[in-house]
């Protein structure tokens, strides 16, 4: 998913760079990313939350981000198989619309950057285990690996899900949580849903890929975990909210289920600064929303190991904002689930 | 459905349980608290991959109890009731 509907200026900035990159990212990396800016509705199922998503799509068009306040009528448009009927139990009021946002073939993105870098003579080395960290004068050095050591002046530290465990072998701790976080994909179908649902009501988010399946995510597991595997009671959660929505999909298989570690952060913003071990940066945290903010993440912390100092739009996202007690909390904000 | 066992009601489905946070997380005392510390506290943690000492509470009967947890295999390797060195 590719979006950039958040509340706070910080977040609209780091996202709305992500976003307009991701428009260019076919160009930029010559692979075709299958970008789809097909559209995304959140709907809102109540009059509370219709004035919740009115601030919402205010604050997002202040900030120079297209965003369109929703009737009802507007979502029987764009999505008309949704549950409509009187007795459903998550109504619709309206929905908060960005046109601009959609999918992306995941795949794609990460074929083209190891292209693209590969190309600018970035060597990529697979199963190879950081070690150990090597510190000397109280500053990282480089990285002790299972195939030999790297020495660097900078370090970047990008290893979403096992953010936690690399802090502690460099003598760190990091205001993160791991969950698992799931999702699944139904057997292809013909075209029915050509934009993104997601609904605060069931935490559920549905889309129709290019292949035709349906493909459905949810909330976090609620069990801080490692296991590359979901919960039971999160998916039956996440399926009796697929059902509620869109009851014509009762007739549907599931074709895969699976799930990824994420790094969940108390304001659900990403960290994105220098470490507390100087000379190693961060790039974490990223919590359930990583995919959409890459191309931003990627500048930023390249940026950091370049020059060794923040830009603007990194330096709000610092660790240091923990102490300070300046966060950016978009869980309460723009009420998205992470 | 994984069983999680209370150490007053015995083993019970996962959904009766609520996630409490890392045991032995205490709340700095007094009124002269450097930042830092207050940092440590409330935001960082140290999300172990393995065996993970937390505080549960099972929703059911209300009570709050220590669990170590595997992370990566979920496999539960104690359950025990509040104790006075647990007092957090």
């Amino acid at each position: 998913m590719v979006r950039s509907n958040y509340y706070y200026p910080q977040s609209v900035e780091l996202y709305g760079l992500a976003h307009r990159l991701y428009e260019g990212l076919s160009k930029d990396l010559n692979y075709n990313v299958m970008l789809s800016q097909r559209g995304m509705v959140n709907l809102c199922h109540s009059t509370a939350e219709m004035e919740v998503g009115a601030r919402t799509v205010n604050a997002m068009q202040i900030s120079g981000i297209d965003a369109e306040l929703f009737s009802p009528e507007d979502v029987r448009r764009v999505a008309p198989i949704y549950n409509f009927s009187a007795g459903a139990r998550f109504p619709v009021f309206g929905g908060i619309w960005q046109g601009r946002a959609g999918t992306a073939r995941h795949d794609a993105v990460a074929w083209g950057y190891a292209r693209a870098a590969n190309r600018l003579g970035v060597d990529i080395i697979q199963n190879c285990e950081i070690t150990d960290f090597i510190i000397e004068g109280g500053r990282c050095r480089g990285v002790q690996t299972t195939r030999g050591t790297i020495r660097a002046e900078r370090i970047g530290m990008a290893v979403a899900g096992h953010s936690s465990v690399l802090a502690e072998k460099a003598g760190f701790r990091l205001p993160i949580n791991s969950y698992a976080l799931q999702a699944c994909v139904s057997e292809p179908v013909k075209p029915i849903l050509d934009t993104v649902v997601l609904s605060p009501g069931t935490g559920v988010y549905v889309s129709q890929s290019d292949k035709g399946e349906i493909v459905i995510g949810g909330g976090l597991d609620r069990i801080p975990s490692y296991a590359q595997r979901g919960n039971l009671p999160t998916l039956e959660t996440v399926i009796a909210g697929v059902l509620e929505m869109f009851p014509i999909f009762g007739q549907l298989k599931l074709m895969r289920q699976w799930a990824g570690i994420v790094d969940v952060v108390p304001d659900s913003s990403p960290i994105i600064g220098e470490s507390p071990l100087p000379n190693l940066f961060l790039n974490c945290g990223w919590g359930t929303g990583g995919f959409k903010a890459i191309p931003a993440g990627g500048t930023l912390l390249a940026n950091l190991l370049a020059s060794g100092k923040h830009n603007d739009i990194s330096r709000p996202f610092d660790l240091d904002r923990f102490a300070s007690g300046r966060l950016i909390d978009e869980a309460a904000g723009s009420g998205i689930a992470h | 459905m994984q069983l999680f066992p209370c150490p007053f009601c015995g083993p019970r489905d996962e959904t009766e349980f609520h996630y409490g946070g890392d045991a032995g997380n205490t709340r700095p005392d007094g009124g002269d608290v450097p930042i830092d510390r207050w940092a440590n506290y409330l935001y960082l943690r140290s999300n172990p991959k393995g065996a993970a000492r937390e505080i549960w509470v099972h929703m059911n009967c209300g009570e709050f109890f220590v669990m170590v947890r595997d992370t990566l295999t979920h496999e539960v390797l104690s359950s025990s009731a509040l104790g006075k060195e647990h007092a957090a």
